[in-house]
């Protein structure tokens, strides 16, 4: 019998390019890891994630549940639940909608539920904004959640695919929030690779709940009232899964690069002409953008200037970004978040790594610069600005402690 | 193939007992806990997973049906059982039979209809929780049970009052003193007829007393078949919060019926039906004075002649005024009324 057509072999299919946004490429990502659970409750700039998902839902390129939330307390409740019963999940909230879920939020890690969320970044309340600041996501960073900011759509898709294949590892059963800057990530299209389910089936297994799993065939008892007697060893194991994370993330991104025949080496942060860097200035997010801009300007004019992007706040790299940093002559760490009140009134990021760097043998000097908080532009100017300071603490040797706030009124 | 937004809802079938002596011998609540003597809310647990059977998935919100039932190493659950937070028992009746349909429908879980039970408190449930299980109500296509305990106070976390509290009950937030005799001056929330009349699409709401068991486990049962979501509201006598002689429980349970302070009914597709001494109440027997359910309880024990006046008075409304008796306090015009009435 003549065979007239022949379906290309699994592992052959093509890529396609897509021009999407940072939230649409999640939901390309839910779509190929067949998600079975998900909540939706609106808040900008996250929800455009949750119409992305509809719109698969309704076209019946995903099946799942989806369930409109009454709200994000609801919201991230009902997907914990889905979780314990073996249900893949996503949800997803923006400033004060995550901060409404609070509750919820903090319950998960223990319960060692693997859900993956999107937090598109945006200001909390009040006064109203909708524009980024990454302090909605980083008040979990406690608490047991993994944590990582994304730059691109790319990045976004991939990272969802990664964050399912690391969350639901039962070395880690932890939650996970993927953080994305909220308007330049969320609403902002490029150019994107969106890979066959093939080779997403070859990356990401099913979920698999095992002896966790809440059903009439496995009839445990789960989160009983433990006190004094049992409480601080539960911790004990969480802090546990999240150091083992930091092993399973490195395996994730060397199985993604595998393949799918991308994705970064480094799964912790992006580096930026550091080889030779002088100044190397740290942030998470979009602000790689005007950085990487001004730091093409100022080698232009001769300054060895590099960036360092952390991806991944928890678990926090704390080995390889002090080997990374603590060559330079001095650094420059620019938070889009504030923490009143705390030492040398610093950003989370900059305290997190003066925390770091402690133990080093050569400490450069350190400047802490706050900047483009509300969804305010981080201009060229605001970098040149910082850089100038990193130059002179580098003649100077040291660095005066204090926070520097960028583009402000006076 | 085009889906509808309707899916069929395949339950279990459970029939109702014939009686109490052809009640299931089996449990599913058994040893373990450390709930109070005379605690009947124990015994609602006890009597709810029996009427539902080892096919159940159990939710329990914070509550003292948590903390004082679910010891870790001690558990008293056969069944699979879950902590949800204070005010998540609708989601987690929610998200509980959403996983379990989204997995059965994609044919990653063997497929069988699994009962799903969330309880709360009357502080979990008809304050902290409400807007989750009004979603919840509003889901039709996830069978679940909400059964929610009232022993009208936070009585988990010390007897404090909730929006649940009888009318100037002693509560450690409602302590009587020389200048106020009562500091809780608030009516208790109708749940179920609020649960009922809000949710046109539940099929099932219902109130129970484990003073009357068979009927109990039965209302449960029809809960758990009827399909999609489901709302049970459970009087519980509390020794502890209510301050009696813990061997009062089940007389208190009858006495609230009695009196007319709790009705005994269920609405089933927008149907009210009345049960046992409740149904007799309807029907014209006389209701007991309530002053013989109050002053059996030392939480009322402050209580001058005009506060007993005042409770009177007010179950009195409840039979006398509402449009349906003890279930919908609504009142219509008299004018209304007349233009309504059949010529």
């Amino acid at each position: 019998m003549a065979v007239v057509t022949q379906a290309a072999p699994a592992g052959h299919e093509e890529d396609k390019e897509l021009l999407i946004s940072g939230s649409e490429a999640v939901a390309e990502a839910l779509t190929l890891a067949d998600l079975d659970v998900v909540t939706a409750y609106p808040i900008r700039p996250y929800d455009t994630v949750m119409q992305a998902i509809a719109k698969k839902i309704s076209g019946g390129q995903l099946v799942a549940e989806y369930i409109v939330a009454e709200g994000e307390h609801s919201q991230f409740e009902i997907v914990k639940h889905a979780s314990t019963v073996g249900a893949r999940v996503f949800c997803g909230s923006s400033g004060v909608g995550w901060m409404y879920a609070m509750e919820c939020l903090v319950v998960t890690p223990p319960l060692r539920v693997p859900m993956v969320a999107l937090v598109g970044n945006r200001a909390l309340d009040d006064p109203g904004a909708f524009g980024v600041e990454h302090n909605d996501a980083l008040v979990v960073r406690d608490v047991g959640w993994l944590l990582c900011w994304i730059d691109t759509s790319q990045e976004a898709l991939d990272t969802t695919l990664i964050a399912y294949r690391v969350a639901e590892d039962r070395r880690v059963f932890l939650p996970l929030a993927i953080s994305a800057d909220g308007a330049f990530l969320t609403h902002s299209q490029a150019l994107t690779m969106v890979p066959p389910k093939s080779k997403v089936d070859q990356f990401l297994p099913r979920y698999n709940r095992g002896d966790l799993l809440l059903h009439p065939d496995n009839p445990i008892t789960v989160a009983p009232q433990a006190n004094e007697d049992w409480v601080i060893e539960i911790r004990r194991q969480n802090n546990e899964a999240m150091a083992r994370a930091v092993g399973v993330i490195e395996e994730a991104y060397a199985d993604f690069r595998r393949v799918f025949g991308r994705g970064p080496e480094n799964p912790w942060f992006e580096e930026y002409m550091t080889d030779d860097a002088e100044v190397i200035l740290v942030g998470m997010g979009t602000i790689s953008l005007p950085i990487k801009v001004a730091i093409r300007e100022m080698r232009a004019k001769g300054r060895k200037v590099g960036l360092v992007r952390l991806r991944w706040f928890r678990p926090f790299p704390t080995e390889k970004l002090v080997a990374a940093l603590s060559k330079a002559s001095a650094l420059g760490i620019i938070d889009r978040d504030y923490s009143f009140g705390s030492p040398f009134g610093s950003g989370v990021v900059a305290n997190e790594i003066r925390a770091a760097l402690y133990n080093a043998d050569r400490r450069p000097p350190l400047l802490s610069f706050i900047c483009g908080l509300g969804g305010r532009e981080v201009t060229l100017e605001d970098v040149y600005k910082a850089t100038d300071l990193c130059y002179a603490a580098a003649k100077a040797g040291k660095s005066d402690p204090k926070t520097h706030w960028l583009g402000v009124r006076e | 193939m085009a889906e509808t937004t309707t899916f069929s809802n395949a339950t279990q079938i459970l029939e109702p007992f014939r009686g109490v002596k052809r009640v299931t011998i089996e449990e599913y609540f058994t040893s373990g806990h450390r709930t109070c003597q005379g605690c009947e809310s124990a015994l609602v647990m006890k009597l709810m997973v029996k009427a539902s059977g080892p096919r159940t998935i159990v939710l329990g919100s914070t509550g003292c049906m948590y903390v004082a039932n679910t010891t870790y190493y001690t558990t008293p659950w056969v069944v699979p059982w879950m902590h949800t937070q204070l005010g998540s028992s609708g989601s987690a009746a929610l998200g509980t039979a959403a996983g379990l349909k989204a997995l059965m429908r994609k044919g990653k879980m063997k497929s069988e209809p699994i009962n799903v039970i969330a309880f709360c408190g009357d502080g979990g449930g008809a304050d902290m929780g409400l807007g989750a299980i009004s979603a919840t109500l509003t889901h039709k296509e996830y069978n679940s049970l909400i059964l929610l305990y009232d022993n009208e106070s936070y009585a988990n976390t010390d007897i404090q009052l909730s929006g649940m509290t009888p009318y100037g009950a002693n509560t450690t937030f409602s302590p009587p003193g020389k200048v106020k005799r009562l500091i809780h001056t608030r009516w208790k929330k109708n749940m179920a007829g609020l649960m009922a009349a809000g949710h046109p699409e539940c099929r099932y709401v219902a109130t129970v007393c484990a003073s009357y068991a068979v009927e109990m486990m039965n209302k449960v049962r029809r809960a758990l078949t009827i399909g999609g979501p489901t709302f049970i509201h459970s009087l519980d006598p509390c020794p502890k919060g209510w301050d009696y002689d813990p061997m009062l429980s089940h007389e208190l349970g009858e006495l609230a019926i009695e009196t007319g302070i709790f009705p005994l009914y269920e609405v089933e597709d927008g149907q009210v039906k009345y049960y046992g001494k409740t149904k007799a109440i309807v029907e014209g027997r006389a209701r007991k004075p309530v002053r013989e359910y109050l002053l059996k309880q030392g939480r009322f024990a402050h209580f001058l002649e005009e506060d007993l006046e005042y409770f009177q008075a007010k179950v009195d409304e409840m039979w006398e005024k509402w449009e349906i008796p003890a279930v919908v306090p609504f009142r219509r015009l008299d004018a209304t009324k007349a233009a309504l009435a059949p010529k």
